[in-house]
């Protein structure tokens, strides 16, 4: 049996209405849990960033990659393992902020994890972190004492190591190639 | 200049800029601003009214088959638009252009769970090559201009275009239609890899048992004289897959037969002999490899396809040249050196020597007993003689009819492949007919397939269509029926039909037909079929206990095929 392990995907797409769910059928059709997904724009104006983590084997997501690539509005995919790619990912948590007082680990919490309190009232205090699945995990584990109201990890923000910038390079010389050509109004 | 329109008359004149004649459709409350402009241009635009929407898409897919257009069909929202599907997925299947525009309701109302709205779009994805809404009249030509241009290059597919009806109604400044040459995420064309073409030349300039499976990709990319061209130059024998079939005429001593679990013996069971496969235009369908854990284990693949998504999807292959059948086989042509491999070619003899004795002949050729499946389509075949379109249903008919037709030309063939719909036959027939009306357009069909989509009958009573429907009728769903014979202990769970009196039906509808009930009428029923103007139906009376062989088991090795029954394929 072939190793199964976290992979990401990130996919370059013009910003069009209905390109999210082309990109998630093709893992429900292969019965592919995505553990995370997130969209944004790209530093190409126009250019939309769609990074999906999950869990499968090499073969399986080399063939997951090509289907995405396929779709026509998807300019390239890539895979990626975690070495290849600097990410985060934020993580939220909401606790009692009595219990939270009460003891006096606060500060102590905050330092070792490099965790930031984005707002404290009477009944709640909110705390960000982010880094690595890892990293967020053990701040949950070490705030799960003092029982935790809410906690929402983002999908994973990523960027590559890679020298070569492939979708700006590709973009260019297509723009060189066709230098008439304008994105369709409206989504299109 | 421009002139003020709305935009289902810019619907219209784009379709018709597209050069398309002929439309296969049916009006609906969301589409009506559409049909109402249809109207104005019947001279321009031939609008065939089908009798279920799901016949819209197969006519439109046997319509692009045989001309090598894209189908175009026309439906309304909701209902119609679901009824598109079982089309749209044989298309995408297929690889075949269609062009699908569904009427939606007005953009006010989207999400609202209107009269006839539902997500059009979002269901067709999964199904669609492409697939995009149009809420504003003036969006229209550019939306239509890039479905046709992403339905017919790359790897054809069929594309969806949901248009809300106050895109149809608004108006919109009509100015000259602009075809689309170019979308900067999409380039459908790429470039053949030098290096890979010497490479490839090199593998098979050093091949001893060189074998060409060529696909449906050959036919897309009209690269049969290139197919030819290098089977002949350097001696290779050709296997056709089940839509690759006219690729390579029936009587070229180099075509060696249909792959796959039905197909011929020499081109199986040497898949896993030969030392190098040459695949164009294919893409390994389990159908194709059976087991692929014992598939081709002597051979060095090298895959060539234009969607490079097929590339180790199912095998694994030595080399993959990503490009247009025609422009790769034209790049490796002269780099290929003249060959012989005489002894090998031979051996693909000696299998067809005891398919013919052990499978052709007792199914072509019976001394006794009712009439067969392989019989009657081998007759018929020989009438129409090899320059007619043959269209098949799915199931044993199809088998048959892809094993015993004979062909001389390009898109002379036309099945279900991927998808296997049953009732694909009827109305693929009937577009095939349409868009090639010099040619004979023959049907073989099962009792089972023809009524999924009989009403189309009524198209062929409209429009005088006159295709010749071979009705196959064993009062049973025969493939399934056969698998549970050998498979399931003879349990025929579901599968004998009460069937109506077909010829009764065809009366009804005006279409010439005719009972063959016994083998001595045969010869004289397919004479006055093949004479017919018209339509015509036979409706023959076939041995239910006929069995499609050769048949490789579900699971097994291409090579190890079934003759009959009882018997495994061995010299």
């Amino acid at each position: 049996m072939e190793e199964t392990k976290l992979y990401t995907i990130s996919a370059f797409s013009e910003n069009n209405v209905g390109v999210l769910n082309q990109v998630t059928i093709i893992f429900t059709r292969r019965c592919i849990n995505i553990e995370s997904i997130s969209a944004s724009a790209t530093a190409i104006p126009g250019v939309y960033k769609i990074t999906v983590v999950a869990k499968s084997t090499l073969s399986a997501m080399e063939k997951v990659v090509k289907q995405i690539e396929k779709r026509i509005e998807i300019i390239k995919a890539f895979l990626h393992t975690d070495d290849e790619i600097i990410y985060q990912e934020v993580a939220l948590y909401k606790v009692p902020t009595d219990k939270m007082l009460h003891e006096s680990h606060l500060e102590g919490i905050i330092r070792h994890h490099n965790a930031r309190i984005l707002e404290i009232t009477p009944d709640y205090t909110i705390l960000e972190k982010t880094g690595h699945v890892d990293e967020t995990e053990a701040l949950f584990a070490e705030l799960r004492r003092y029982g935790i109201l809410q906690f929402v990890r983002s999908g994973r923000a990523a960027v590559t190591k890679h020298p070569v910038e492939f979708v700006t390079n590709y973009l260019e010389q297509q723009a060189k190639i066709h230098p008439e050509w304008k994105k369709f109004v409206d989504g299109l | 200049m421009s002139e003020k329109i709305n935009g289902a008359e810019a619907l219209v004149r784009s379709i018709i800029a597209e050069q398309t004649d002929t439309i296969f459709g049916y009006p609906g409350g969301a589409i009506m601003p559409v049909y109402d402009k249809l109207y104005d241009h019947t001279d321009e635009l031939r609008h065939i009214l089908v009798r279920h929407e799901q016949g819209a898409t197969h006519a439109a897919q046997g319509y692009a088959r045989v001309t090598g257009k894209a189908g175009v069909v026309v439906v309304t929202s909701g209902p119609a638009a679901t009824n598109v599907i079982t089309g749209l997925s044989d298309a995408l299947m297929d690889s075949t252009p269609l062009v699908v525009i569904t009427g939606q309701v007005a953009s006010s109302l989207l999400g609202t769970d209107a009269f006839q709205e539902t997500d059009v779009v979002g269901i067709v994805h999964p199904v669609t090559k492409w697939a995009v809404q149009v809420r504003r009249a003036q969006d229209i030509p550019l939306a239509v201009a890039r479905a046709f241009y992403i339905a017919r290059n790359g790897r054809p597919g069929p594309v969806v275009l949901d248009i809300a009806k106050d895109a149809q109604t608004g108006e919109m400044e009509w100015e000259e239609y602009r075809p689309c040459t170019y979308i900067r995420s999409y380039l459908p064309r790429p470039e053949v890899g030098t290096a890979e073409i010497a490479e490839a030349a090199r593998l098979i300039n050093h091949a001893e048992r060189p074998m060409i499976l060529s696909g449906h990709g050959v036919m897309i990319a009209e690269a049969e004289p290139e197919l030819t061209a290098l089977a002949e130059k350097a001696e290779i024998p050709v296997a056709t897959t089940l839509l690759g079939i006219s690729t390579i005429p029936t009587a070229h001593p180099l075509n060696m037969g249909m792959l796959g679990m039905h197909g011929n013996i020499g081109p199986n069971y040497n898949t896993n002999r030969a030392d190098l496969i040459i695949a164009i235009g294919m893409r390994f369908d389990d159908r194709v490899t059976s087991s692929l854990e014992h598939y081709a284990p002597q051979a060095k693949i090298i895959h060539i396809d234009i969607d490079a998504a097929e590339f180790n999807k199912n095998v694994k292959a030595q080399l993959t040249i990503h490009g247009d059948a025609k422009d790769v086989l034209q790049a490796l042509l002269p780099k290929i050196n003249s060959a012989r491999h005489q002894q090998w070619v031979e051996t693909f003899a000696d299998c067809y020597k005891v398919e013919l004795e052990k499978v052709i002949n007792p199914e072509v050729n019976p001394a006794e007993g009712m009439m067969k499946m392989g019989e009657v389509v081998d007759r018929v075949a020989r009438a129409f003689g090899e320059k007619a379109v043959g269209v098949t249903d799915v199931g044993q008919n199809q088998m048959f009819g892809a094993r015993y037709f004979r062909h001389s030309e390009p898109k002379s063939f036309l099945s279900s492949g991927g998808l296997g719909t049953m009732g694909f036959g009827l109305p693929g027939a009937i577009g095939a007919k349409i868009g090639a009306p010099e040619r004979q357009v023959v049907l073989f069909v099962g009792d089972g397939g023809f009524q999924m989509t009989i009403q189309e009958l009524g198209v062929i009573m409209e429009y005088g269509v006159a295709v010749k429907i071979v009705l196959l009728n064993n009062n049973f769903l025969g493939n399934v029926r056969q698998w549970q014979q050998l498979f399931f202990k003879g349990r025929f769970s579901a599968t004998p039909m009460v069937n109506p009196d077909f010829v009764e039906i065809c009366k009804a509808y005006g279409i010439k037909a005719e009972n063959v009930a016994d083998r001595s009428e045969l010869a004289g029923a397919i004479d006055r079929m093949v004479s017919s103007e018209g339509a015509y139906l036979l409706n023959v009376n076939i041995d239910p206990e006929d069995m499609i062989f050769p048949m490789i088991p579900l699971g097994g090795a291409v090579d190890t095929m079934m003759v009959n029954a009882d018997t495994l394929f061995s010299f």
